[in-house]
């Protein structure tokens, strides 16, 4: 399988579009933080990059490349290779070439500027997300074989978490505005890994002072060492459960 | 020259009948003890204290003397002693180190406590780890100048305010240092008095608790790090000038709280980095001039309590938001403000943009009505839903706006 | 070698293979025929694992396939139209292939040096005619020396030379005892290479025998003839 990995990170490393992202997100993080007089101003406006493009990049991409390596699938089913390692080595590449575009784009940077337990929460939020988005690219690559339909799909997707999710939650709020859900929302931020990340990343930067009750809520869970632990779990959640089902539909799928 | 002498002479010989004589108290000097000084000195003279360790459990002075510290000599409380009492006009302390009070749920230990009298200076002294620092009770005409306060005490039950006014008329507190207390200073029912050029930072709770005191100004202080910022309420006719709160950050702190006050002035202050810069509920007729707003939560919660406050020529900068507001009832105006979050143009060039600025953002109502929706912040739904606000209002106060936004920030 | 029992496989309500059920064993040379559309490729995707069937099984050595990698180790297998990543280069391809494989057996280079494909090694998959990708793909089946060879229409696109080239090596490893199983329309050039004939028709197999029982029933010498009489008779 390492094989495999070694042959499929070449494959996307060589491709200019990674390396077109890594540019772009060293530079933006750079301006970022020379632009912006303070740095914890530049780190708020690395959060919306980190929570806005990091996904649609990684989900986009991911997709992308599952399509055109259709061939090399095809290659591979036919040799004397278990399925699983075939499509655990698309992950594995994907996920650690745009991991590592991330660390090297937005990592060096924040080390820079802001090599803080607040830079370092971004970065490792930033890696989760990117994880993340390429699980549930596979997910979507995998359920349709019409690769238009396939890129609309993630596009679908990534639209869902960064957005429409947010606004269902907020109609949601709004209906049951009588009870208090401030417990519930803990809840519920675990079911959109971007939200999650940005209460994680916020909690950190002490922006919670200005989340009233709900903040001091979400610091009470989010701040004790239980809490961490239970919320990178349920980031690791939201990258294997996406795969394992993509998987599964890999393995029954005809080529 | 020659006519000057005479004249002198004249008036050194007036200050010699005015003032009382001198003692000396010391280890080395016939009076050991401030107590034995005291009990020997008659009104209107200074006792000189020289330097050394005294522990004189609980030094009452009831004698018009002056006391003056050579060397910095220290009156301890062991703990469990009021150090100081005065309960005579015309007092001055002057250059003692004052530690150790006792510490009491019951009685209020202090450093230094005057009992009804006027006329009282305390200049120049160190107060450590005392429960309240100088606590003046029903007096008028005293004057706490440049003394340093510090106490280290970590819950509010053990710890009591630095300077503590109670009932008083013509107070100056001016030039101290207070840090670690539970209030910096305190004042109930006060009234024509000043609080000038103090520095209050980390207490406990508040940096100024002002109450039931009419007719004040505080002018020059700086409030830094306090657990819940400052605090003014239930007063009117207050003047506020120049005063920097800063970094009061934390759930329910404030740069400053304002309640129930009026006809008040707030000119000239810094509100740099606090959860909210100005948090006021019930404050009528009220002038804010010239404020500089930075880096805050909130620069200004104005609940719909609050009536004819007039804001004119203050900046706002980076702050998360600019205004918060509870209710859709506006009677207050805004005109005339920089608002570095304006976008508007300015064709005609003079300086004043042409289309009103809306300071409340559509997310912050949203959270006034909604709490728990600060999930949301800073996620894209809220930056899309505040843009759609700012182009057709239909959750924020129609009247909320700036008709007048200024184009660059006023130099202060 | 193969054996197929009861393989059923519907791509939504088209049935593609219906009830197939077949065997074979070492030393024969198969050609499977039939129309266009009548399975013949998903049959062979089957075998391979890369379609997998809705009922029924496949059995290579004797084990069933399902869920199994490691028989592939034992198939050599040449697709229809070769699908490689554009921007490998040929050399890259047959290098990394050979990698992962990791056969313990040496390589057989014979096809790779008899259609020159060393000269080409740095040309990218992407820029090959449809005949150099043919010649690719044949030499990839026949590298890891494999008891069974699966070829989907191996001489499509290639030149009578290169054709003549790898009917040969065709030839050569039938003697060795191999299976080999090949799919052509070409009924004239399977004469000289087949020993059994597998017929199929809408997804059923509707004969299966060797090619002189066919000619005798028949009385044809010639495979095409034979096939074309067989047909007509049949309707």
């Amino acid at each position: 399988m390492t094989k495999i990995v070694k042959y499929i990170l070449l494959d996307i490393l060589k491709n200019k579009i990674v390396l077109g992202y890594t540019l772009f997100l060293f530079a933006i993080t750079f301006s970022v933080f020379s632009l912006e007089d303070n740095t914890q101003k530049g780190m708020l406006s690395l959060l919306n990059l980190i929570l806005f493009i990091v996904p649609l990049v990684c989900i986009i991409f991911s997709t992308i490349y599952i399509y055109n390596s259709s061939e090399f699938i095809e290659l591979l089913v036919s040799q004397p290779i278990k399925r699983k390692s075939i499509w655990l080595s698309i992950f594995v590449g994907l996920a650690s070439a745009l991991s590592l575009a991330f660390t090297v784009g937005a990592g060096i940077p924040v080390l820079i500027y802001e090599p803080s337990a607040t830079g370092m929460t971004m970065m490792l939020m930033g890696l989760l997300i990117s994880i993340i988005f390429v699980a549930i690219a596979m997910l979507a690559a995998v359920s349709t074989r019409d690769k238009a339909k396939g890129i609309g799909f993630s596009i679908l997707l990534w639209i869902y978490f960064s957005l429409l999710f947010d606004g269902l939650v907020l109609f949601l709020l709004f209906q049951f505005a009588d009870y208090p859900l401030e417990k519930a929302m803990i809840v519920i931020s675990g079911l959109n890994p971007i939200d999650l990340g940005r209460i994680l990343i916020l909690l950190k930067m002490d922006v919670s002072a200005l989340m009233g009750y709900t903040g001091a809520v979400f610091k009470s869970f989010y701040g004790t060492e239980m809490g961490l632990i239970i919320s990178i779990f349920v980031m690791f959640l939201w990258a294997a459960i996406p795969l394992l089902f993509s998987l599964k539909k890999f393995n029954r799928k005809d080529l | 020259m020659k006519k000057i002498i005479p004249i002198s002479l004249f008036f050194l010989f007036c200050h010699y009948l005015a003032s009382g004589s001198g003692l000396r108290v010391g280890k080395q000097q016939m009076l050991k003890t401030i107590t034995e000084g005291l009990f020997r000195a008659k009104d209107k003279d200074t006792i000189w204290v020289e330097k050394g360790i005294y522990n004189e459990q609980n030094l009452t002075i009831n004698k018009q003397v002056v006391l003056i510290g050579i060397g910095r000599p220290v009156l301890d409380g062991e703990h469990k002693f009021q150090n100081v009492s005065v309960k005579a006009d015309n007092v001055t302390i002057y250059g003692f180190e004052i530690r150790n009070s006792g510490i009491s749920s019951i009685v209020d230990f202090a450093g230094i406590k005057i009992y009804d009298s006027h006329h009282v200076t305390i200049v120049n002294n160190i107060l450590v780890d005392c429960f309240f620092g100088i606590y003046l009770q029903n007096c008028t005409n005293c004057i706490i100048r440049n003394n340093t306060m510090t106490a280290h005490q970590l819950q509010e039950q053990q710890s009591g305010n630095g300077v503590h006014c109670w009932k008083g008329d013509s107070i100056q507190v001016i030039g101290n240092k207070i840090s670690g207390h539970r209030d910096g200073i305190y004042f109930e029912f006060v009234t024509n008095s000043i609080i000038w050029r103090n520095i209050s930072v980390k207490n406990i709770r508040y940096g100024l608790h002002f109450m039931f005191s009419n007719s004040d100004t505080y002018a020059a202080n700086i409030f830094e790090n306090n657990g819940a910022g400052v605090s003014v309420m239930f007063s009117n006719k207050v003047k506020m000038f120049h005063n920097y709160f800063i970094e009061n950050w934390g759930d329910g702190s404030y740069g400053i709280l304002l309640k129930e006050i009026s006809d008040s002035y707030i000119d000239g202050n810094y509100f740099e980095r606090n959860t909210s810069g100005i948090f006021m509920e019930g404050v009528s007729r009220v002038k804010m001039c010239n404020n500089n707003f930075k880096e805050n939560g909130w620069g200004l919660k104005i609940q719909s309590s609050c009536m004819d406050i007039a804001l004119t020529n203050n900046n706002f900068l980076g702050n998360t938001f600019d205004v918060g507001t509870s209710g859709s009832l506006v009677l207050n105006t805004f005109d005339n403000n920089y608002w570095d979050k304006y976008e508007g143009y300015d064709l005609d060039k003079n300086k004043i943009g042409d289309v009103p600025y809306r300071p409340v953002s559509m997310f912050s109502m949203v959270v006034e009505k909604n709490p728990p929706a600060m999930m949301l912040f800073r996620s894209l739904i809220t930056t899309l839903l505040d843009r759609s606000e700012r182009v057709i209002p239909s959750l924020t106060p129609e009247s909320l706006k700036d008709n007048y936004p200024l184009m660059k920030p006023i130099k202060l | 070698m193969i054996e197929a029992k009861n393989v059923c496989k519907s791509f939504g309500k088209l049935k593609v293979l219906n009830d197939v059920s077949f065997k074979s064993s070492a030393g024969q040379c198969i050609a499977l025929i039939g129309p266009n559309g009548c399975g013949k490729t998903t049959f062979i995707k089957s075998i391979l694992g890369m379609v997998v069937s809705d009922s029924g099984s496949i059995y290579i050595l004797g084990k069933d396939i399902a869920g199994g990698w490691e028989y592939r180790d034992v198939i050599g297998y040449m697709p229809q139209v070769g699908r490689y990543p554009e921007n490998m280069k040929i050399g890259q391809v047959i290098e990394m292939l050979t990698d992962i494989r990791q056969s313990e057996t040496t390589t057989d280079d014979d096809l790779i040096n008899a259609f020159g494909l060393k000269q080409l090694y740095n040309k990218r998959m992407g820029t090959l005619s449809g005949g150099t990708m043919q010649k690719v793909s044949a030499s990839i089946a026949f590298l890891f020396q494999p008891q069974i060879l699966i070829l989907d229409e191996p001489t499509a696109g290639l030149d009578p030379v290169a054709s003549e080239v790898l009917k040969e090596k065709v030839l050569a490893e039938k003697e060795k005892g191999k299976l080999i199983l090949i799919t052509s329309h070409i009924l004239s050039e399977l004469d000289e290479l087949v020993s059994h004939i597998l017929y199929m028709q809408d997804g059923s197999i509707l004969l299966y025998k060797t090619l002189s029982d066919i000619k005798e029933e028949t009385g044809e010498t010639k495979l095409s003839r034979a096939i074309a009489h067989f047909m007509t008779n049949k309707k």
